[in-house]
C-alpha cells in the first residue's frame, strides 16, 4: 500500500510519498495529488521519495505524468530525496532528482 | 538442469495481485538468502512483467497470470510470468525503451528496459491471440 501526505515549500507543494509504488497503487496517488495540485495550483510541485519502500516503472509514469501537468501550469517539478534502490529506477529512466 | 525448489502459483489479472506477486517472490526466495538489493531488483522485475500481464494481455478484461519460480544450484534463480492474453505482434518493438501502447500520459514505456537492467537474462516469447511468456534469469552472487 502507497501514502500521500501533503505540505507547503517556500514556492509551493510538497508530497510525500510513502510504501510501494506500481501500476496499482500509483492510480490513487495520482488521483490524490492531481487533486491537490489543481487546489494550490503552485509554482513549484516537489515528489517527495524519503519514504517510498518499493518503486517500478509505473513510479516513472507518475513523475512524468505530473511533470507535463506542472509544465502546463508554466510550473516546475523536483523529485527529491529517494533510497538508493529508487534512485536506480530514476537513473534509468533519466530523471534527475535531488 | 534440475532445480532445488520450485513454486507455481497462478492468480487473476487485477493490479492488486502485483504486490502479491512480489510478496511471493520474496517468501520463495527467503531460502537463498539474497541481499536487500538483490531481492529488490527482483521483485521489481516480476512487478514490471506481472504490470504488463494487467495492462496489455489483457486490456479491459480478467484473465491468469502464473509466476513460476525455481532456485537452482549457485544462486541461479529462474522467474518466469505467463499469461494466455491477446500476446505482443512484435517483440522486439515491445523491448525498445520508451515503446508503450498504454496511455503514454502515464505509462513510461520502461518496463522491459527495466527488467533487462535489473536482471542477468530477459526472454520473451509471444505468440499473437494466445499469449506471452517471460522468462527472467539472475545469480545471486554471494554475500560479500
Amino acid at each position: 500500500m502507497s501514502n500521500v501526505r501533503f505540505g507547503d515549500s517556500s514556492d509551493g507543494l510538497v508530497a510525500y510519498l510513502s510504501g510501494e509504488i506500481d501500476h496499482h497503487s500509483a492510480q490513487q496517488l495520482r488521483m490524490e495529488i492531481d487533486a491537490q495540485l489543481q487546489n494550490a495550483l503552485p509554482r513549484t510541485l516537489t515528489l517527495d521519495f524519503a519514504g517510498v519502500s518499493f518503486m517500478d516503472s509505473s513510479g516513472i509514469g507518475l513523475i512524468l505524468g505530473r511533470a507535463r501537468r506542472m509544465s502546463a501550469l508554466d510550473g516546475r517539478l523536483v523529485v527529491q530525496h529517494p533510497p538508493r534502490q529508487i534512485q536506480k529506477m530514476l537513473d534509468l529512466a533519466r530523471v534527475s532528482y535531488i | 538442469m534440475k532445480p532445488i525448489n520450485q513454486a507455481q502459483v497462478t492468480f487473476m489479472s487485477k493490479s492488486v495481485n502485483e504486490s502479491f506477486a512480489r510478496g511471493i517472490v520474496a517468501v520463495f526466495l527467503a531460502q537463498a538468502d539474497p541481499t536487500l538489493p538483490q531481492l529488490a531488483d527482483l521483485k521489481t522485475a516480476v512487478s514490471e512483467a506481472v504490470t504488463n500481464c494487467i495492462v496489455h494481455a489483457y486490456p479491459g478484461a480478467l484473465g491468469k497470470v502464473t509466476l513460476k519460480l525455481a532456485l537452482y544450484e549457485e544462486g541461479l534463480v529462474k522467474i518466469t510470468v505467463s499469461d494466455k492474453g491477446r500476446g505482443i505482434p512484435d517483440v522486439k518493438q515491445a523491448m525498445e525503451p520508451l515503446f508503450t501502447t498504454g496511455n503514454p500520459e502515464e505509462r513510461s514505456g520502461l518496463g522491459f528496459s527495466v527488467m533487462q537492467s535489473f536482471m542477468d537474462g530477459v526472454k520473451v516469447t509471444s505468440r499473437p491471440g494466445r499469449g506471452t511468456r517471460v522468462v527472467l534469469t539472475k545469480r545471486l552472487t554471494p554475500r560479500q
